[in-house]
């Protein structure tokens, strides 16, 4: 009776292990954005149950939400969402600014950031001044700066070449492989499903398969295999 | 603390992105703070005024004046019983217990005479207690006493304005002036006073005896009317000023034998009263001024609250990232809030500057006397800070309430 509920997602039952590595996939409208921002902590189930880390994110206020975001999710955007005018290093540093962390480590974490991703030459660069690449990287040292559980990662691909493409996911492996971070890819791209280690097919807020990946594949073996790129040496400033 | 640093940290780095729009948006509170730092300063110069004016005039002086002629009947027409006289003067410290001192009072403009130099002059008869109750003093020389009153003697006291027309670099004690062509010996100059707040040149006058004054100088007429004086001045006892000037009122009507049903045939006026009704008006004034000027700062307000509300649109997809990488509700308010803040802060601050300035400019360009005040100062910064609290709170809360969600979706 005029009740006009859209349910994004319905009959989901799901579990998402520490150290997995999953991709969901799906055409827009299929229910993977809200899906991601359930994973995420920055939406709430309408009814049913998501857990994180054993906790009942539907339980929490606003403010407990930004805190588990914090501390244990890590965002990565298609866009990369980095401060203008701010440098590498201080954009790594932001999530940090909402925790209550001892700030005189601030830059040595922040730096320690930058290094996994292979960015800490870049520090002091504004994201005016780096590649789409570069700053999807500054953007995944900010999400690793709080050392979270899980890793979300929303079309990380979708504003980068393909070889950037697979620098990129060959960053999450290492992170998944070295950290044993769980790691969640959107994604509408088979090719960069098929890094990961399960792939989760959602159609009309069904999920229409849940299935592993036999073999995964290999971005370093795959970067090492191509030809070295002389716009990625080192850029005249 | 560390939260607070922070936050300013982030609010200047905004600021600084959007220079100019800032500078604008501060305008609003520099032109407000500078105008009522300028029209405080204003109206307590005013005030100012009037505090040297009765410091000026000596302190609890009550000056007691015949009165109007006008009043009348057949009294007018008689005279004497409207007149104040020396014995007057004299009863009052007698037998009023609140009055100290007191001096009969006759001035007349007059030729001086020195050599072959002149000048025009206020004469002023008194008795030496006129020098205390109104706190003039000796420069060089000797006051005259109370036996120069008795015995008429032509002796006089120069005011700086007189010596420097008349002397021109020569010592005035002991030498012979004339007035009217009667010789008078100069036996002491006075201590400068200034102008007063009418800008009258307090130091063009010759003080004598008001004996010697009355049948030498302003002498003539009736021969009564060597009774008669201008004027008498009384200083009354700290802060018996009202009673002093009830009991010189009994006195005088019993003295003047008036009765119950007649009017006063003089009148009682306390300086200090008068000046304190003008220094009153002068308030009232200043306060005006200084509302009419904070309107302006409320208008600067909602200026800032404007920019932060185009701001905070703005950057809705800035807000969404800080959101989800764990900013809470409080962190951006504050942020948004220290920003609004900052912005008026730092008017305020210029805006003080710019009071300073115009305060300045107007006593220089317009010869008024101003003072700018440390609390004033202290309460336009306070105020400034208060604007920007009130007009900055909206925009920020309604930064620290977006929906993560669709602030992230925002383009």
């Amino acid at each position: 009776m005029g009740d006009n509920h859209v349910h994004a997602l319905r009959g989901i039952s799901l579990d998402i292990a520490r150290g997995d590595f999953v991709s969901i996939m799906g055409a827009s409208g299929s229910g993977k954005s809200t899906l991601m921002n359930i994973i995420g902590c920055l939406d709430k189930p309408s009814s049913g149950k998501y857990y994180l880390d054993g906790v009942d994110v539907g339980a929490l206020d606003r403010d407990e939400l930004a805190d588990i975001r914090n501390r244990k999710v890590g965002f990565v955007f298609q866009q990369f969402n980095l401060l203008a005018r701010t440098s590498a290093l201080e954009n790594v540093e932001l999530p940090l600014l909402y925790s209550d962390n001892d700030k005189s480590k601030f830059k040595e974490r922040a730096m320690a950031a930058l290094t996994a991703v292979g960015l800490e030459k870049r520090y002091d660069h504004h994201p005016s001044q780096l590649s789409g690449g570069q700053q999807q990287r500054v953007a995944i040292a900010r999400s690793l700066i709080n050392d979270p559980q899980l890793i979300l990662a929303d079309e990380p691909t979708g504003a980068l070449d393909s070889r950037t493409s697979i620098e990129i996911m060959g960053i999450f492996q290492k992170l998944n492989r070295e950290k044993g971070m769980s790691i969640v890819v959107v994604t509408h791209e088979p090719d960069i499903a098929h890094y990961s280690n399960r792939i989760l097919q959602f159609k009309d807020g069904h999920l229409m398969l849940d299935e592993a990946v036999p073999n995964p594949r290999n971005a370093e073996r795959e970067l090492a295999e191509m030809p070295e790129l002389e716009e990625e040496k080192e850029p005249v400033a | 603390m560390n939260k607070v640093f922070q936050s300013m940290r982030i609010a200047f780095r905004a600021l600084r992105v959007n220079k100019l729009r800032s500078a604008l948006t501060m305008l609003g509170i520099i032109i407000g703070v500078g105008a009522v730092i300028a029209m405080v300063s204003v109206g307590s110069g005013a005030t100012d005024r009037i505090h040297q004016q009765i410091a000026s005039i000596g302190s609890n002086v009550i000056i007691i004046q015949p009165g109007s002629q006008n009043t009348g009947g057949v009294k007018s027409g008689n005279g004497n019983s409207q007149t104040l006289t020396e014995e007057d003067a004299e009863a009052i410290p007698r037998e009023c217990p609140d009055v100290v001192f007191s001096t009969p009072i006759q001035s007349n403009n007059q030729q001086v005479v020195y050599g072959s130099n002149n000048w025009g002059t206020k004469i002023y008869g008194v008795s030496p207690d006129y020098m205390t109750i109104r706190d003039i003093r000796i420069e060089e020389g000797e006051p005259f006493t109370a036996d120069d009153v008795k015995s008429t003697n032509k002796v006089a006291l120069l005011g700086k304005t007189v010596v420097d027309n008349i002397f021109a670099g020569e010592d005035p004690i002991g030498k012979t002036i004339r007035v009217r062509k009667v010789p008078f010996t100069v036996i002491g100059t006075l201590v400068p006073k200034g102008q007063n707040s009418s800008g009258q040149d307090q130091d063009d006058m010759i003080l004598m005896p008001i004996t010697t004054a009355k049948k030498k100088v302003m002498g003539g007429g009736r021969a009564n009317s060597w009774q008669q004086i201008g004027q008498i001045m009384v200083q009354a006892r700290d802060g018996r000023n009202n009673a002093a000037m009830d009991e010189i009122e009994a006195l005088l009507r019993q003295r003047h034998r008036l009765q119950a049903t007649e009017d006063n045939d003089f009148q009682v006026r306390s300086l200090e009263e008068m000046a304190a009704a003008q220094e009153q008006a002068t308030q009232i004034m200043g306060l005006l001024l200084a509302s009419i000027a904070s309107v302006s700062l409320i208008v600067g307000g909602i200026g800032i609250m404007n920019i932060m509300l185009v701001s905070v649109t703005e950057r809705t997809k800035e807000i969404g990232l800080r959101q989800a990488v764990g900013a809470k509700t409080n962190d951006i308010l504050s942020q948004f809030l220290v920003e609004a803040v900052s912005l008026s802060l730092l008017g305020g601050c210029l805006g003080i500057g710019m009071g300073v300035l115009a305060s300045f400019g107007i006593s220089y360009f317009a010869g008024w006397n101003t003072l700018v005040s440390l609390p004033s100062i202290m309460a336009a910064f306070f105020f400034s800070a208060l604007v920007g609290v009130f007009f900055g709170f909206y925009p920020a809360r309604k930064a620290a309430l977006l929906d993560p969600i669709e602030a992230l979706r925002y383009e």
